[in-house]
């Protein structure tokens, strides 16, 4: 076993065996710390991923539209076409690191507070269980165990609204299993659709379309991208989002918001335009129009929204929006937009929701009507709040902006009548998106203290602290330096496009 | 010819060993007239009949009782796997009922007697090639479970449930008999292989209304044994009145039963182009019907027997696949038995856990009451609670109940590989449609009891859990565990 494959077992086994830990601890805090810990390695055994395997990284015609770094391939169950084929490339690699990243972060705001509702032991172990799917997801290169990773995220996150949620909680996580479970089963149906097409579930095999005749290819896609768009999730599938991002505990909404919607969306690049191109092609107007009613629809739907949570939860359709749109011009730029898009909302929405939870846990409230003049009483977190609002809106030079502007730029590019009115459209999108985040600071932030604001102290825990700068930090670096994602990205794009476009 | 038949007694050591244990169950409880030693006797048989059932069936096939090429007993891979599986649900079932026979709910004797009855006819079962021996066979399986359903003294319910039991069954009993008739009306055979032949060779009897009135009466006969929509509603009213461990026969044991018996008429003698169509139809009311009234019930038997006929669904789902050419090559067809065979024994492991967890969670001797009785149950016993949780994880077929999920996922494939696209998306809804109510079964396992209006008549007390149930929970946990982590294992035993 070579070092890259280690570290690929380690990234799911670390957080597995971490759970499994948590669970076997019998003092609260100490588990916590327990899965704290495991998450943190876990971190450490992403980030080298990205070290080596890359010499043969050089286009030749005839190479694999797919190079991951470092792969593992090992037969599970051959009688279902199922192998535990794991790898990672560019595409993968910052998801992976992200995922990491945001649940440690989680971990540790949880060892500072657990929300109500259960133990926080039972909390870290689920969360460090959703992690394993999540990762599972991206790093999967087979496509049935790319499904059963898919599915094995569902009831921990379930578990996690049901039990340390808000008022409404239950209602809001069955509505999240159910949906969620539709797009997941539509997606059982569409891999074992190429999986007999193909004889194979091979992803690196697959990628390009070879062998997989057309009806195939537009049956296969249209129930993928199905599965997809619930679970990234696009207009009109989106209305589990708003309830289960505002009923989760904020650890809950950040696990969900930052990486879990990246599943939906890492599929569609990986999986349907990857697998099925042809499908694709004929889908992506579309899609492309879907995405611009998302960016619209999301973006106006804010503008009305009176619940922090709400908002943020809301914007989420229309950020994805953004990514969708970029995936589905089905250009390098696109791609490129869809995927930094991606690690951006993940890094400031994340953000955002540790904030509204850190607003609701001391006022009370998430009511947009009783917040006003935080930055009267808690000047520091108000600031905070309106750097990750700013770094939403996409204020060039915060990682908000690459994603939105290059998915428009990608539509521009494409040309003809459609895509410039899709590109036009989505950027008033953009214009909305700074109306309602500036509204929303307008309303919390400015003005006189409102009674339930004028009881909060000024002071941010060092928990706090711990796990807001981190992101605050890639907030800033990924706007000033994209390289960073685009960068390792750049290469599988290219080779993507080019089985994509003939 | 030579008239006196050469019998292969090795081939038939399982239904020796099966019959053996039902007759060495009611000598033990004459002679020593201990409930202990009868039940342990019980027990080793079946036990027994399970490693003979294995060690029969690994040396390859074996068939006796012929007359020229036909066979009535062909003891093969699937025979193995079925008396195999039979025998060990016999046993876990007998674990299951031991609280109830050491409190003296129901005659020790008799009830290991029938017991043991009943898992004789499921080993014929597996094995039967002709007509009257499959027919035979299923009554013998059944036959006892009249009088097991209602051993539970003084109670009107199981009585009730007894004598539904009973009329239905008979009822369908007369009408695959029926059919059976009138098919050797038609062609003269009753072996299975040699029907099939004969229809195959003979495309003009295929033709005849008789032949269709024929497999449409054995097909449903059979379907009753199943609890296939719209044969099904005997089975919610029966599993409810019955002990629980009855019921988790009933709806394991005896369920897998009518589905190897209708598996033999449709893979070996029935014409696939007119019982495809029907069972295609039998499988999308099935589960469609059953989950959609499973969501409403506030019974946990009920639930589970609601949910058990939309199981019933998936597993006839696969033969769906003959209704169409494609799914009528050779390959297809036996990717579509060997799914049903493999979704059947997942399904019987999950299905045995969920009911193992409702008795270990249920004072002894009680019927499964509501849900509101579990409530909160998996907080204060969360060893059991977890196990529980499980099974009913795994029968909605998500992770972590991989055994379920790798189902469901044995299902789709061979409906996509046999072009049958369409029910595949069927199956794949009505998941999503089950999911709803055992969530709610699962996640009401976990709440707090604490919520108003919530009695907590069962929780109050303590629920104790016996030994021997303790032990049936764990083994069929374990094995959930272990077939959902390797399922080529299930897929290589049903694919033989």
């Amino acid at each position: 076993m070579s070092f890259g494959q280690v570290l690929l077992v380690a990234v799911l086994a670390v957080p597995a065996l971490g759970a499994v830990a948590v669970a076997a601890t019998p003092r609260d805090r100490a588990a916590r710390l327990v899965g704290t810990v495991a998450a943190a390695l876990t971190l450490l055994a992403a980030v080298p991923l990205v070290f080596g395997g890359r010499s043969w990284v050089a286009w030749s015609a005839g190479a694999p539209a797919v190079r991951p770094w470092h792969q593992l391939d090992l037969p599970w169950v051959p009688g279902l076409e199922l192998r535990f084929h794991l790898g990672v490339d560019g595409i993968s690699w910052p998801l992976v690191v992200l995922t990491a990243l945001l649940t440690l972060l989680c971990c540790a705001y949880t060892m500072w507070r657990v929300p109500d509702g259960g133990s926080g032991r039972a909390l870290v172990a689920l969360l460090l269980v959703v992690e394993v799917g999540i990762l599972g997801t991206f790093l999967a290169l087979d496509l049935v165990l790319f499904f059963l990773f898919f599915e094995v995220v569902l009831l921990p996150m379930y578990a996690i609204i049901a039990g340390w949620g808000g008022a409404d909680r239950r209602r809001a996580a069955r509505k999240f299993a159910l949906y969620t479970l539709f797009g997941s089963v539509l997606l059982l149906v569409g891999v074992y659709v190429v999986v007999a097409a193909a004889g194979t579930a091979d992803v690196v095999a697959l990628t390009g379309g070879d062998g997989l005749s057309r009806g195939t290819q537009l049956a296969a896609f249209t129930l993928l991208a199905l599965a997809f768009a619930v679970k990234s999730p696009l207009w009109p599938l989106h209305s589990w989002l708003p309830d289960a991002h505002t009923q989760a505990p904020t650890v809950g909404s950040v696990v969900l918001a930052g990486v879990l919607l990246k599943m939906g969306t890492y599929g569609l690049i990986r999986v349907a335009v990857g697998v099925a191109p042809e499908g694709a092609r004929w889908a992506a107007p579309v899609l492309g129009v879907l995405a611009v009613a998302a960016i619209l629809v999301g973006s106006l739907v804010c503008l009305a929204q009176a619940d922090v949570k709400r908002l943020i939860a809301y914007s989420s359709v229309g950020h994805m929006g953004f990514v969708l749109l970029g995936v589905a011009t089905l250009t390098a730029t696109g791609i490129q937009a869809a995927l930094i898009g991606n690690v951006a909302h993940g890094v400031i929405t994340g953000l955002l929701f540790f904030l509204a939870g850190a607003v609701k846990d001391r006022t009370g409230t998430g009511s947009l009507a009783e917040l006003s003049g935080l930055r009267e009483t808690a000047p520091r977190l108000a600031g905070l709040l309106a750097f990750a609002a700013v770094a939403s809106l996409g204020l060039p030079g915060l990682a908000g902006f690459w994603g939105e502007a290059f998915a428009v730029v990608a539509a521009l590019q494409v040309g003809g009548p459609l895509w410039t009115t899709l590109g036009v459209l989505a950027a008033i999108g953009g214009a909305l998106t700074a109306a309602y985040f500036l509204r929303l600071l307008r309303q919390v932030t400015h003005g006189r203290p409102s009674p339930a604001v004028g009881g909060v102290g000024a002071g941010l825990a060092g928990a706090e602290l711990t796990a807001w700068v981190p992101l605050v930090l890639l907030a800033l670096a990924i706007g000033l330096a994209p390289a960073l994602v685009l960068g390792v990205a750049e290469a599988p794009v290219d080779a993507l496009v080019g089985v994509v476009l003939p | 010819m030579s008239a006196v038949q050469n019998v292969d007694s090795v081939a038939l050591l399982p239904a020796y060993l099966a019959a053996g244990t039902a007759v060495l169950v009611l000598v033990t409880d004459l002679l020593l007239a201990r409930p202990r030693a009868t039940v342990v006797v019980a027990a080793l048989g079946a036990l027994g009949t399970a490693v003979g059932s294995a060690a029969v069936g690994a040396v390859g096939e074996r068939r006796t009782f012929c007359v020229g090429a036909d066979c009535s007993w062909i003891f093969g891979g699937r025979a193995a796997l079925v008396g195999a599986v039979v025998a060990l649900l016999t046993l876990g079932v007998l674990g299951l009922s031991a609280p109830a026979l050491r409190a003296g709910r129901s005659p020790v004797g008799e009830y290991c007697f029938l017991l043991a009855c009943s898992m004789t006819g499921g080993v014929v079962l597996g094995a039967a090639g002709d007509l009257i021996t499959l027919i035979v066979a299923l009554e013998t399986l059944t036959l006892p479970l009249y009088v097991l359903v209602g051993l539970r003294r003084g109670s009107l319910a199981s009585a009730e449930a007894a004598v539904t039991f009973f009329v239905v069954s008979v009822v369908a009993t007369t009408v695959t008999l029926l059919g059976a008739a009138l098919l050797y009306a038609v062609t003269g055979g009753l072996h299975l292989d040699r029907l099939g032949a004969l229809l195959a060779e003979r495309p003009e009897l295929r033709g005849l209304p008789l032949t269709t009135a024929a497999v449409a009466l054995l097909l449903v006969g059979l379907a009753f044994k199943v609890a296939a929509v719209p044969f099904h509603a005997w089975a919610p009213a029966t599993y409810d009145g019955a002990p629980l461990p009855v019921a988790a026969y009933l709806s394991t044991a005896s369920k897998l039963g009518g589905l190897v018996a209708l598996l033999a008429v449709v893979q070996r003698a029935l014409p696939a182009e007119q019982t495809g169509p029907v069972l295609a139809v039998l499988a999308v009311l099935t589960m469609t019907v059953g989950n959609l009234v499973a969501l409403r019930q506030r019974r946990t038997v009920r639930l589970l027997a609601w949910s058990s006929v939309a199981q019933a669904g998936y597993i006839l789902a696969p033969l769906g696949a003959l209704a169409l050419a494609a799914g009528r090559t050779g390959e297809a067809r036996s990717a579509a038995y060997a799914a049903a065979v493999a979704y059947a024994v997942f399904f019987v492991v999950l299905e045995l856990g969920a009911f193992a967890g409702v008795t270990a969670l249920r004072p002894v001797g009680a019927d499964g009451g509501t849900l509101d009785d579990l409530r909160g149950t998996a907080r204060r016993y969360p060893w059991r609670g977890a196990a529980f949780g499980l099974a009913l994880v795994g029968l909605a077929g998500l992770p972590p109940g991989l055994a379920g999920l790798f189902a469901k996922v044995t299902v789709v494939r061979a409906l996509l590989d046999g072009g049958a696209g369409w029910l595949a998306l069927v199956v794949a809804l009505n998941a999503v449609i089950g999911l709803a109510y055992y969530l709610r079964v699962t996640a009401g396992l976990w709440a707090p009891t604490t919520t108003p209006g919530v009695a907590v008549a069962g929780g109050a007390v303590a629920v104790p859990v016996v030994g021997v149930v303790a032990v049936v929970l764990a083994v069929a946990t374990v094995a959930a565990v272990v077939v959902g982590v390797a399922p080529q294992l299930v897929l290589d035993l049903a694919g033989r």
